[in-house]
């Protein structure tokens, strides 16, 4: 867990200039490609100009097994208009040119093809600081954990209700920026509610020590959010930005995200 | 009796890597799931009561051992080499799909599990775990692709009638890789009353070790049989290759025998010149799909191409990872069969076996007959008749005129 206390750059940094104003983060996401390249990061702006501290962006891929519907929907959209990975890139640089602080979460095979390291230096060069890595455990992760070394980048791997202790350890020891903790049994996908064992979970993974824990799946509504952010570091919201984007477009992902916004502070 | 389980000493690997392939790639969620069912695996392989269930289960209800059929009419198509049929097509429910699905059934009804998920391609693999489900009082929801739905109707009606949930799936290609998101998606949210009955020697570690160790039946038996029959080793093993599960099966108890050959038929489709094949070892590239590192069907981006196959068991993006070890060791050989040599193979055996067998199984003839014809009249070939046909007589009525696009008889 060497690496989660760096609060000078990087994910941690962003989360502590929030915790120094008495709250939580706001992370927002969203799919590069969806509607298209431009609307995508048109969104992304709206996203950052609402209130999103962080930005999340998913690079859409064929097999998404960690998502639900509403995710999914977005990714065959943008794989049909044709978005490419590199196009991550070009979204995280809005990101970062909006004043947030970007990060990726990307399918493993789509970082592999690319070549990790070329990935690694590629996304730091366009402003982003991590990636979340939705099917890639530590076990799996050497040759992403010496990228990450190499161009300074944080491993934001993930915890879930069913992780045993060990588990939480050896995932707060591989992590680095902040832990990624699941709320629930499940994929991404908005709820009626946020599963009642992230707060334990949450608490779990701080006393293998991590310093930053940011929660997410199921995080819907301002409620919700306020919910989370009264015992995590960061608030992880997707689908309900995905849904605002198909439903009102950019203007209403920046509606939803000064909601969002406003639960964090709550 | 034979001993079905590999020894804990065995010299080929038992995962979770077969060389650089293999692994466990899934969500951190599911790492307590694998690793419980690894440690039960462990120990029920040792547990005299198991061996003795699952034993009682092959020998009582799968009818095995299965039948090692000479085939000399159809082995004068094949340059006269001696073709032997292994006849997992006689096993209960029709295909090798069986010999796993009770297998695994009974890991988790051990494990306290109450209910069976499964994806199903052809159906063949869906009707196995619905009749274990049937016999051992568990709960069962399939996933199959919306078009394998339709092309392998009388599969799903088999699975209704078992009493089994069939969930057609929508999403991506809407066959056998888009049944597997969706049974994971499944898993990921019902761990805890649910078991995954993975098919095919595919997915994150233990699922290939796990699916091979109860298939490897397939060719402990035949090896002893055509020893028996012939006096000798065969001079080649050959079986279909979708996800691998029957080729493993078939291949294991070979690997130590260096003079038998190992040839997968991968399913070419319309052909490899064209996209539209399901042959991914030999078109494919190395990547991560479905939870291991194993060769598939991308794109420059490794996002996962669609496979085209005219059978449903076969069309697959990815393959096994044992597979992929064996291909790049050169210990196995894996060659591509388009849909007309399958169907050509599949009428051959019809008449001059009076066996109709399984489309997937048709590609494993097609390559028999072509390692027939090079090899010549003193080979010995033992051909994986992995499942029966009757799946998939309206997809040959189709093929062959007798029947219009409706199934209907023209």
């Amino acid at each position: 867990m060497s690496t989660t206390t760096r609060e000078d750059r990087g994910s941690a940094a962003a989360l502590a200039a929030c915790r120094s104003e008495g709250r939580s983060a706001l992370i927002g996401y969203l799919p590069v490609g969806y509607p298209d390249v431009p609307g995508s990061v048109d969104a992304v702006r709206a996203l950052v100009a609402g209130g999103a501290d962080m930005v999340e962006i998913g690079m859409p891929y064929t097999d998404p097994g960690l998502d639900g519907p509403v995710i999914e929907a977005a990714s065959v959209k943008a794989l049909s208009g044709g978005v490419r990975v590199a196009d991550v890139f070009t979204a995280v640089q809005a990101a970062a040119d909006a004043g947030a602080t970007p990060v990726v979460m990307s399918y493993w095979n789509l970082i592999l093809q690319y070549g990790v390291d070329a990935y690694a230096r590629d996304l730091a060069a366009a402003g982003g600081v991590g990636i979340v890595t939705p099917d890639l455990i530590p076990d799996e992760a050497d040759e992403w954990i010496a990228a990450s070394d190499a161009h300074d980048l944080d491993r934001i791997f993930l915890v879930a209700p069913s992780s045993s202790p060990d588990r939480i350890s050896a995932v707060v020891e591989a992590s680095r920026g902040f832990v990624y903790a699941a709320s629930t049994m499940g994929v991404t996908g908005t709820r009626a509610e946020v599963g009642g064992k992230a707060a334990g979970l949450v608490a779990d993974t701080r006393a293998a020590g991590a310093r930053n824990v940011c929660v997410g799946l199921g995080v819907s509504t301002r409620e919700h959010a306020a919910e989370v952010a009264s015992y995590a570091d960061g608030v992880i919201v997707g689908s309900a930005f995905v849904r605002a984007l198909t439903e009102g477009g950019s203007a209403a992902v920046g509606r939803a995200a000064e909601q969002f916004a406003e639960g964090v502070r709550d | 009796m034979i001993e079905q389980f590999s020894r804990p000493d065995s010299d080929l690997p038992q995962g979770p890597r077969f060389g650089e392939f293999g692994g466990r790639y899934i969500p951190e969620a599911l790492v307590p799931a694998c690793e419980e069912i690894e440690e039960a695996f462990g120990k029920a392989v040792l547990d005299e009561e198991f061996r003795a269930e699952y034993r009682r289960l092959l020998d009582e209800y799968v009818g095995r051992p299965s039948l090692l059929s000479e085939a000399a009419r159809f082995s004068e198509h094949a340059g006269g080499a001696r073709i032997l049929l292994k006849r997992e097509d006689l096993n209960h429910t029709g295909s090798h799909k069986i010999n796993n699905a009770l297998g695994q059934a009974l890991l988790a009804k051990r494990q306290g599990k109450t209910r069976l998920i499964a994806e199903t391609g052809a159906g063949q693999h869906g009707v196995a775990t619905a009749t274990a489900a049937a016999l051992m009082g568990m709960e069962c929801r399939i996933y199959m692709g919306a078009v394998d739905v339709e092309r392998q109707a009388l599969n799903v009606a088999r699975m209704n009638l078992l009493g089994a949930e069939v969930t057609a799936v929508d999403a991506g290609s809407r066959t056998l890789k888009d049944a597997i998101n969706e049974t994971f998606r499944d898993w990921v949210a019902s761990v805890e009353s649910t078991h995954y009955v993975f098919g095919t020697v595919a997915g994150p570690h233990p699922f290939p070790v796990l699916v091979r160790e109860f298939q490897r039946i397939i060719g402990l038996e035949a090896r002893g049989q055509v020893i028996e029959r012939t006096g000798g080793l065969p001079d080649a093993v050959v079986a279909c290759v979708g996800g691998g599960s029957n080729a493993i099966g078939a291949f294991h108890a070979f690997i130590p025998d260096e003079g038998v050959r190992l040839v997968g038929c991968e399913a070419a489709g319309d052909g490899i010149e064209t996209p539209r094949h399901a042959a991914t070892l030999t078109k494919g590239s190395v990547g991560v799909l479905h939870g291991a590192k194993s060769y598939q069907l991308q794109d420059e981006d490794g996002q996962t191409q669609e496979s085209h196959s005219i059978s449903a068991g076969l069309d697959y993006s990815g393959v096994g990872p044992e597979h992929a070890w064996l291909h790049a060791s050169g210990r196995g050989e894996y060659r591509p069969v388009t849909d007309a040599e399958a169907m050509d193979a599949f009428r051959l055996l019809c008449r001059t076996e009076g066996i109709i067998p399984a489309i997937e199984s048709s590609h494993a003839l097609a390559g028999a007959l072509d390692l027939g014809r090079e090899l010549g009249p003193e080979a010995t070939i033992l051909v994986c008749l992995s499942g029966r046909g009757d799946k998939d007589v309206t997809t040959a009525g189709r093929w062959f005129g007798y029947l219009d696009s409706e199934g209907e008889t023209a």
